[in-house]
């Protein structure tokens, strides 16, 4: 996976911190890429916010900041509303269906406002 | 080798029921089956008859699958008989000339309704009750204008199945009966003197002890009914149709001309193993005599076909007595059971149960030595005759407090015990005459589901009574054998679905995160987040995505709308009933055509808006609210539709206002969470054009209220609604579906509609009565509370929505860009916006 440089200032603003209901996705445009960030609940130990593709690799349709978050045993997951893939939120990989997976997007949060970073990882890899 | 020659004569329940069996285990091929059979139709379900007049169709009461008409191995020869035998050359005679070699023949030629020689007995309108035809001949009879009073002759089973027919034709009933007492065959005078309370109750008129003497009438039809030892100037019953039902006589014609023996007062004379006195002639069912005795029950029947099948394709070990009398039925909607002894001789005692004001009588007839059960009789509460006819039958030892199952409310029922204590020779399954021990068989052989040991075994598939100890059989089975039978709805919660319920019931939880914590592990997943969501809504009824709410919706409930291949969500206003105004209709079309949203009517009677993308969500709903309308909860695990027909103010033949009673019922329950999607209907009549028994809660219009149904279903699994009460009022059918859905809510599966929570019901369809109707959890009070608290607090989610600036601030697709939408693509189809066509991926499972 290409290492994405967090020192650059390659970062987009998603929206305030606040607004993300935990365990709850919003879609965003990332020069025009769109990403899925989501706010896990802070009662569960784990990375605050992450984002990954929002495009369903399964579909091909904007749809994965739809689906519901849940957890597999230790892994935080999402499952695609449209066909219910599972997919791990912090690698991206797919628990169902090992030929399609999600790309990750490195994500800051500073001054209440969450930020998704980088220009977009080749696809696939 | 070439197949043997099968002769049946006969294409009744039973004859039908051969023909399945010998068909169904004939795995050598041995046989070619020839059925001749005296009716245009195939065979069909006479038990139900009367069920007809209440909108089953001929076709739904057909015995014959349709692939058996083309099946190679069959051949039916359908309003043709068999006018003469050589037993000697096995050859019959058909009476359309030909002949059919045979070598074994089953004579399953029925009965014929007794008529009495009465005088008058020939009169226009008089009728006997046994076929399609004179089912359809009686309502004919009974359409004319003026025509509204029937009367039965015959106070036994089969009359009062009649004396139903004519309640369901809308005419008041009268029944006859010669003897003191209603069913003589099988009650005794305080156990029918119990079912008579009952049955008068349904504003049937009971008139015992009372003789016939002569039907007056004139060409016109009939007028009215004699009594003999009447007082001279006494009035004479008026009525305008006659049913004969006193008794049934063998129709052993055939026998009688071919030189096999019958009984004295008719049947052909069988064996144990059914055969009569000629060589290669059987004969079962109502033409049959057994041990002196004509049974006119469809079971003992089924009994001989299986011993006759056995006999031709099976090992032949299975065979049972054929006339072991042991009935439970539903007569009117009154349970009834008999089973065993049911007078008690000199070593017997009798325990008895008599409670006039529940209307229930039971009565237990006991060796007065060993203390064995040998019979019984129950009325108005058939609760636990499974086990009490096993130990009747010597299956299963009597223990010494069996007077504790007098009372219905302390019975234990073979569901309740545990079906551990049985030997495998018990008949789970009395309809299919499945055993425990071939319900074992099969689960060892990897059937593990209900359906499953249905599929193979026959099991629960009549009708269905023993389903919850078929299930409870499995249950025990695969603990037995070391396979886990995993109740938790996932990973992170140790509970069902019901007992989750309970515990946010019990604890007032009101968030997930209260409920996580205090019962689960881990974040949750798309099982157990969408079943707290349900059942927190269906407890408070709050806005379903306020506080963590929102976390715990499916992508249809949280967007209120259904969500579509393409990631655009259709959406469907609410149209209670069926029932649209012309200003509607103008507005939706207004709507889907500015929005260019592909435009549908859906099953339910409603209309179906296609191809919004979540950020118009919004306005569409603006739109719509405006035209007076409002959410569908399509998206949601909730009441969905009431469909209905016209009903009496347009129709014909409407007896009440059904489009009122289906608003009536969508307006209360709308919006309503519950563990799977309900659907409702309300017909105006028993011509049932809403389909109301396809449905969860089905309500069909009569003379004098309303009939409820419970249970039905469409899609994979169809089941036909059961008859849960009878000419209700309004109030009371209102009342009766509180307690219904929600005792629903509280109890099933997730995703479990309430056919299968109706099927897997410990007690089944008695039980959910004795809840209901009679309380027997006392617990009605709270449900009709909790439904009060839902109709109350009821809001229109999308009014909700749109008045909250945060709530509708939602419905962007893009947080960082509002403006910004993705358009999918679309192409045209029949003039109308549709998506792309694109390749299919497996959902997971």
């Amino acid at each position: 996976m290409t290492a994405i440089d967090t020192t650059t200032e390659m970062w987009t603003e998603v929206c305030d911190l606040d607004t993300l209901t935990p365990d709850r996705g919003v879609a965003a445009l990332l020069d025009g890429v769109p990403v899925a960030v989501f706010r896990l609940s802070a009662d569960v130990d784990s990375s605050h916010v992450v984002a990954v593709d929002h495009v369903d690799p399964v579909s091909g349709v904007g749809v994965m900041a739809r689906g519901l978050v849940g957890s597999v045993g230790v892994r935080d997951v999402v499952v695609s509303p449209l066909l219910k893939q599972r997919f791990d939120l912090h690698t991206g990989e797919c628990l169902d269906d090992p030929g399609v997976w999600l790309r990750t997007w490195p994500v800051r949060v500073a001054d209440g406002r969450v930020l998704v970073g980088g220009v977009a990882p080749p696809a696939g890899g | 080798m070439a197949p043997r020659s099968l002769l049946v004569v006969g294409n009744g329940m039973v004859g039908q029921k051969l023909v399945d069996l010998v068909v169904g285990e004939d795995r050598t091929e041995a046989w070619h089956v020839v059925v001749v059979g005296e009716e245009s139709r195939p065979a069909y379900d006479r038990v139900a008859l009367s069920s007809w007049f209440e909108g089953r169709t001929e076709a739904d009461l057909s015995l014959v699958a349709p692939e058996l008409l083309h099946h190679p191995a069959v051949d039916y020869r359908f309003g043709r008989v068999v006018t003469d035998l050589d037993t000697d050359a096995r050859v019959a005679a058909l009476d359309d000339g030909t002949s059919v070699a045979y070598d074994e023949l089953v004579i399953a030629t029925g009965s014929t309704p007794f008529v009495p020689p009465i005088e008058g007995r020939d009169l226009a309108g008089c009728f006997v009750y046994r076929t399609l035809d004179d089912l359809a001949a009686m309502r004919e009879w009974a359409a004319v204008e003026g025509r509204s009073v029937g009367a039965v002759i015959g106070g036994g089973l089969l009359g009062l199945e009649a004396a139903n027919a004519l309640r369901a034709l809308g005419l008041v009933t009268h029944v006859i009966e010669m003897a003191p007492h209603l069913m003589p065959q099988q009650l005794d005078r305080p156990a029918a003197r119990m079912l008579e309370r009952r049955i008068t109750e349904m504003g049937v008129h009971i008139h015992c002890g009372m003789s016939t003497s002569a039907i007056e009438g004139d060409d016109a039809g009939v007028r009215s009914i004699r009594f003999a030892d009447a007082d001279a100037d006494a009035d004479p019953l008026v009525v305008d149709l006659v049913v004969f039902s006193a008794g049934i006589r063998p129709r052993d014609d055939l026998a009688r001309r071919s030189g096999i023996e019958v009984g004295e007062r008719g049947g052909i004379v069988i064996d144990d193993s059914c055969r009569s006195s000629v060589a290669g002639i059987s004969a079962i069912g109502e033409v049959a005599c057994h041990a002196g005795r004509v049974h006119g029950l469809v079971a003992p029947g089924y009994e001989m076909a299986r011993v006759v099948a056995d006999r031709l394709v099976g090992e032949g070990a299975d065979g049972r007595d054929p006339g072991a009398p042991s009935t439970k039925l539903k007569l009117m909607g009154v349970a009834l059971a008999s089973f065993g002894q049911t007078v008690a001789d000199d070593g017997c005692d009798e325990l008895v149960f008599s409670d006039p004001i529940a209307k229930v009588h039971r009565k237990l007839v006991v060796d007065a030595t060993t203390g064995a059960l040998r019979g019984g009789i129950l009325v108005g509460d058939a609760e636990g005759f499974d086990l009490l006819a096993l130990m009747a039958s010597g299956d299963v030892s009597t223990p010494s407090d069996i007077g504790s199952f007098l009372s219905p409310v302390s019975t234990s029922s073979i569901a309740t015990v545990g079906p551990d204590a049985l030997p495998d020779s018990a008949p789970i399954c009395s309809c299919n005459a499945v055993t425990k021990g071939s319900i074992c068989g099969a689960i060892a052989d990897g059937a593990h589901t209900v359906k499953a040991i249905g599929a193979c075994t026959s099991a629960g598939t009549g009708c269905g009574g023993c389903v919850p100890t078929v299930n409870r059989l499995l249950r025990s089975e695969l603990d037995r054998m070391g396979v886990t039978v995993d109740q938790r709805i996932c990973e992170h919660f140790a509970y069902d679905r019901q007992q989750l319920f309970d515990l946010i019931r019990f604890h007032r939880h009101r968030s997930w995160s209260e409920v996580r914590s205090a019962h689960g592990t881990g974040r949750g997943c798309e099982i157990c987040r969408p079943v707290v969501a349900s059942i927190l809504a269906s407890l408070a009824n709050g806005y379903v995505l306020d506080g963590d709410q929102a976390a715990l919706q499916d992508t249809n409930d949280h967007a209120l709308a259904n969500l579509q291949r393409n990631g655009t969500y259709s959406i469907v206003p609410r149209i209670p009933g069926g029932e649209v105004t012309p200003a509607q209709l103008i507005a939706l079309g207004r709507i889907a055509d500015e929005f260019g949203l592909y435009t549908k009517i859906t099953g339910g009677q409603r209309i179906d808006l296609f191809g919004a993308r979540l950020d118009q969500l919004p306005a569409i709903w603006e739109r719509v609210l405006a035209a007076g309308m409002e959410s569908g909860h399509a998206y949601g695990k909730a009441l969905r539709t009431v469909k209905s027909c016209v009903g009496d103010t347009w129709c014909r033949y409407g007896v009440q206002d059904s489009v009122s009673m289906a608003i009536q019922i969508e307006l209360r329950y709308r919006g309503l969470r519950a563990p799977h999607k309900i659907k409702a209907a309300v017909s105006g009549c028993a011509r049932e054009c809403a389909e109301a028994q396809s449905k969860d809660v089905g309500v069909i219009a009569t003379e004098r209220g309303w009939n409820l149904y419970v249970g039905g279903n469409g899609g994979t699994s169809p089941r036909h609604a059961d008859l849960f009460a009878t000419d209700v009022d309004d109030d009371t059918l209102v009342r009766y579906i509180d307690r219904f859905l929600m005792f629903y809510i509280r109890t099933a599966d997730r995703l479990q509609r309430t056919a299968a929570w109706l099927d897997e019901l410990e007690g089944g369809l008695d039980h959910l009565r004795s809840v209901v109707i009679d309380d027997s959890l006392g617990i009605c009070d709270e449900l009709e509370a909790d439904m009060a608290r839902h109709v109350e607090s009821y809001e229109c989610e999308w009014a909700a929505t749109l008045r909250d600036p945060e709530r509708r601030a939602r419905f962007v697709e893009f947080v960082n860009a509002p403006e910004a939408a993705a358009e999918p693509g679309w192409s045209r189809t029949r003039g109308q916006r549709v998506p792309l066509p694109t390749t299919r991926r497996e959902a997971r499972v």
